[in-house]
């Protein structure tokens, strides 16, 4: 524990305060937008677009370095291969008659093939797996102003429609009924839903990502009353395992990533199991 | 507002695919009326109230609700499901439930979904009007079915609408919770135009003035013309009819 302080603090080592700072501001969005993604139960639909962002990263690598736009970071691309996805999947959950899983998974996994393939023919650096699984070894000055500004965006989106937010996750077609823009509002959560993704390509990868964003909030549910209360519980469980993971994979010398979500996984277990016994009892 | 009907319903014929659901249906609703669509399961009652809803549209014939296209009347009608598609442990009380009923469009205040003092106002007076005031903090979750049906008349009632449209508001309601729902119907009755969809015969009390009996086609009865034939010609088969008389006239409010 002293070490990670130790780390934390020193100037000389920024990456594990980068992290940290990644992980924490990252925590807000996850919190906020994971209640949604909760109540509104399009865990599956989130974790599709999340690998589709792969094709954005490889897009944006291969752009940069083979093409030779310097300015054209793989975030970027993450970005852009979110946004592109989230769209294409929405309209498809809710326009396609039939058979939209297979649609979804469709899209799902040609997005990880593109990626790949951008991958392989970029030379150098471009390790699939610092993408998929997340490597803090990557994490810049200009990832955290990139994330920072993102977790603002999305936080002030997903908080200033709360009421409306809330109203198409309760009951979709009395919203619509009251003249809520309910299609364009399930849009705009898959948006920042994809974003987030974004925010924690870097830590956790996009892989496993939908565990951070659907293991705290499924937490704060069994806890809390109101969908608010629900999120400020699940941003700072969110928090939490983000820190611990961290100092967690510092002082074990493992990666980040696989630890976070480990430990969101044993803490929702316990929170489970807690909560059937607090029931029985 | 004009004499025009609430409802009008011209020679409208629906079908999903090829299945007919309903065949050359007219009827109208007078202002302040309070009627009750009855009919057997899967014979049109939930279809004729999705296309008073404009969340269906007719394949031959006319609709109009409130002097306007269902679509365009949706601002002014308070509709209560039968079903609210959801988790039952959803976090939300009484009170944002009823709330929503407050959304709507027009301004940026109304655009962002942001609540102010008047729709506070609004949701907490709903409330009363279904005596759940007490229950306003209380979750969804935790409400029994009659007080879960409650809120989401309050929820209707919140828009301030011109006709009330409940779907099945008794099923899954307990006697006890069924008498309330009855007393609330009763007050509400002349102060607005009320629909309630049934397939439960019990609701045809003398509360209502006026049964739209729906299979495929549709036949209007005024309740006091409700005779076993046309409950046998309904439903195909003889049913009891239980005589509604006055069952507890003058009761106290409620508890």
């Amino acid at each position: 524990m002293v070490e990670f302080l130790e780390a934390l603090l020193d100037p000389d080592v920024p990456l594990v305060r980068y992290a940290l700072v990644a992980g924490l501001l990252a925590s807000v969005a996850f919190g906020v937008v994971g209640c949604y993604v909760v109540t509104r139960r399009i865990s599956y639909i989130a974790a599709a677009v999340s690998h589709c962002v792969l094709g954005g990263i490889g897009a944006g690598l291969y752009l940069q370095t083979v093409v030779g736009f310097a300015w054209c970071d793989p975030l970027y691309g993450a970005v852009a291969a979110a946004l592109l996805a989230a769209i294409a999947i929405g309209l498809i959950s809710l326009y396609a008659r039939q058979r939209e899983d297979t649609v979804i998974s469709a899209i799902w996994t040609i997005g990880m093939a593109v990626g790949l393939l951008f991958l392989y023919k970029t030379p150098g650096y471009a390790e699939p797996m610092v993408y998929l699984f997340g490597d803090i070894l990557y994490l810049t000055k200009h990832d955290l102003w990139l994330i920072a500004g993102l977790d603002v965006l999305i936080v002030v989106l997903a908080l200033g429609l709360y009421n409306k937010f809330l109203a198409i996750c309760f009951d979709e077609e009395f919203a619509r009924l009251r003249g809520v823009r309910a299609e364009a509002l399930y849009i705009l959560l898959l948006c920042l839903t994809a974003l987030c993704v974004v925010l924690m390509v870097r830590v956790v990868g996009i892989v496993m990502v939908i565990a951070l964003l659907t293991l705290p909030a499924a937490m704060a549910g069994q806890l809390t009353r109101q969908l608010w209360q629900m999120m400020i519980a699940a941003v700072l469980l969110c928090m939490v395992f983000v820190t611990a993971g961290l100092a967690l994979s510092f002082i074990l010398d493992l990666p980040t990533g696989p630890v976070i979500v480990s430990l969101a996984a044993v803490g929702y277990l316990l929170a489970a199991l807690a909560n059937r016994l607090w029931r029985r009892a | 507002m004009s004499d025009q009907p609430v409802i009008d319903v011209c020679d409208v014929s629906f079908a999903y695919g090829a299945a007919p659901v309903l065949e050359d249906v007219s009827f109208q609703v007078e202002q302040n009326e309070l009627i009750c669509i009855i009919g057997p399961n899967g014979g049109g009652k939930t279809t004729l109230v999705r296309l008073l809803l404009g969340l269906l549209r007719p394949d031959r014939g006319r609709i109009r609700v409130l002097g306007q296209s269902p679509e365009r009347a949706r601002q002014r009608v308070g509709y209560m499901p039968q079903h609210v598609g959801h988790d039952p442990h959803f976090p939300v009380t009484a009170m944002d439930i009823v709330l929503m009923g407050r959304l709507g469009r027009g301004g940026i205040r109304k655009t962002l979904g942001w609540y102010n003092r008047a729709d506070r106002r609004a949701a907490l007076e709903a409330l009363d009007m279904v005596d759940m005031t007490a229950a306003a903090r209380q979750t969804y979750a935790t409400l029994s079915g009659g007080q879960r049906q409650r809120v989401l008349i309050a929820r209707a009632l919140c828009g301030q609408p011109a006709l009330l449209l409940l779907d099945e508001p008794t099923a899954n309601v307990d006697a006890l919770g069924e008498s309330r729902l009855m007393d609330i119907l009763k007050r509400l009755s002349g102060q607005m135009s009320i629909v309630t969809v049934s397939h439960d015969l019990g609701l045809v009390s003398n509360l209502v003035q006026r049964v739209i009996c729906v299979n495929r086609r549709v036949l209007i009865h005024p309740t006091s013309h409700i005779t076993g034939q046309v409950f046998e010609d309904l439903y195909g088969t003889q049913r009891r009819i239980v005589e509604h008389g006055e069952v507890t006239p003058g009761r106290p409010g409620n508890g």
